[in-house]
């Protein structure tokens, strides 16, 4: 076993730990006199409208795909920005020519509305 | 037991009882959730394997990716998103005859293969798998070029996705 992993792995399991302590505690701790409006779902202080499982508009999938283009460029790059200060001048002229042409995408996705919150 | 025995028990417990919960659950975003919990087992798996750039794909491609693309999937293509159906269909027991039979051929066949009851080999000291890769990928004698037509094939995809999106919008 490589020691970095067995810290990522502790980091993994402090890091459950600490936000399930906080929430046991508090169930433990906190005095608890239940009503009606108390126990309703809190929505900015509104009542609540409709069911809280609802569809999503359509349109937001243009961003799950613009995502989705740049997380596999997150991997080709990933290696490449690890290594950056062992690799020479040419290897970083790589890197920000393979980011450019991505930019070049995401200027034309831009420049056709699709960034647009709807 | 040494510890990578117990983390690898562990991992494999995690892994198929959600993967078990995927398939059973009736609720769709949630087999998409407990989808990620197997995903996230298989990216331990790897770690422990020396594997580490694996792992890191895993996560970022399967886990980032996939499975937003499974939970828009979802949210896009129900109505609601508390759509629930019968779990079983009549071909149930089909199904798991042949994952059965896929998993006890798939053991027959590897621990025919000489690796399969030795540990995962380590590497030499001082031998950096990624920056190995990062090497590879932009040395001018190996993959640069392919490293930038995999520049060019993304910037399709993403030319092709925001055309279809638009056209869509256009028929609205």
């Amino acid at each position: 076993m490589q020691s970095d992993w067995t810290f990522i792995g502790l980091f993994l399991i402090v890091g459950a730990l600490i936000p399930a302590a906080a929430i046991v505690v508090s169930a433990l701790l906190s005095p608890r006199k239940p009503n009606p409006i108390k126990d309703s779902t809190y929505e900015c202080g509104i009542e609540t409208v409709g069911e809280n499982w609802v569809q999503f508009k359509a349109q937001y999938y243009i961003f799950a795909l613009v995502f989705l283009v740049f997380d596999v460029e997150t991997v080709f790059l990933f290696p490449w920005a690890l290594s950056l200060n062992q690799l020479g001048l040419f290897a970083v002229v790589e890197g920000i020519i393979f980011i450019g042409i991505l930019v070049a995408g995401l200027v034309y996705a831009w420049r056709k509305g699709m960034l647009e919150w709807v | 037991m040494t510890a990578a025995q117990i983390i690898f028990l562990i991992t494999a417990a995690v892994i198929l009882g959600s993967a078990f919960m995927v398939v059973t659950t009736k609720n769709l975003v949630h087999a998409a959730l407990w989808l990620i919990v197997t995903l996230f087992g298989a990216a331990v798996l790897f770690a422990t394997l020396n594997a580490g750039f694996i792992a890191v794909v895993q996560v970022v491609i399967y886990i980032g990716a996939i499975a937003i693309l499974f939970i828009f999937a979802v949210m896009l293509t129900r109505r609601s998103m508390t759509d629930t159906g019968p779990g079983l269909n009549r071909g149930w027991w089909l199904s798991a005859a042949i994952a059965l039979l896929t998993f006890g051929g798939l053991v027959w066949l590897v621990s025919g293969w000489g690796g399969f009851t030795k540990a995962a080999p380590a590497y030499p000291s001082g031998f950096d798998a990624v920056a190995a890769l990062a090497h590879a990928l932009v040395s001018p004698e190996a993959f640069v070029l392919p490293f930038e037509v995999a520049s060019v094939l993304l910037l399709a995809a993403l030319v092709g996705a925001v055309y279809i999106a638009f056209q869509r919008k256009g028929e609205e």
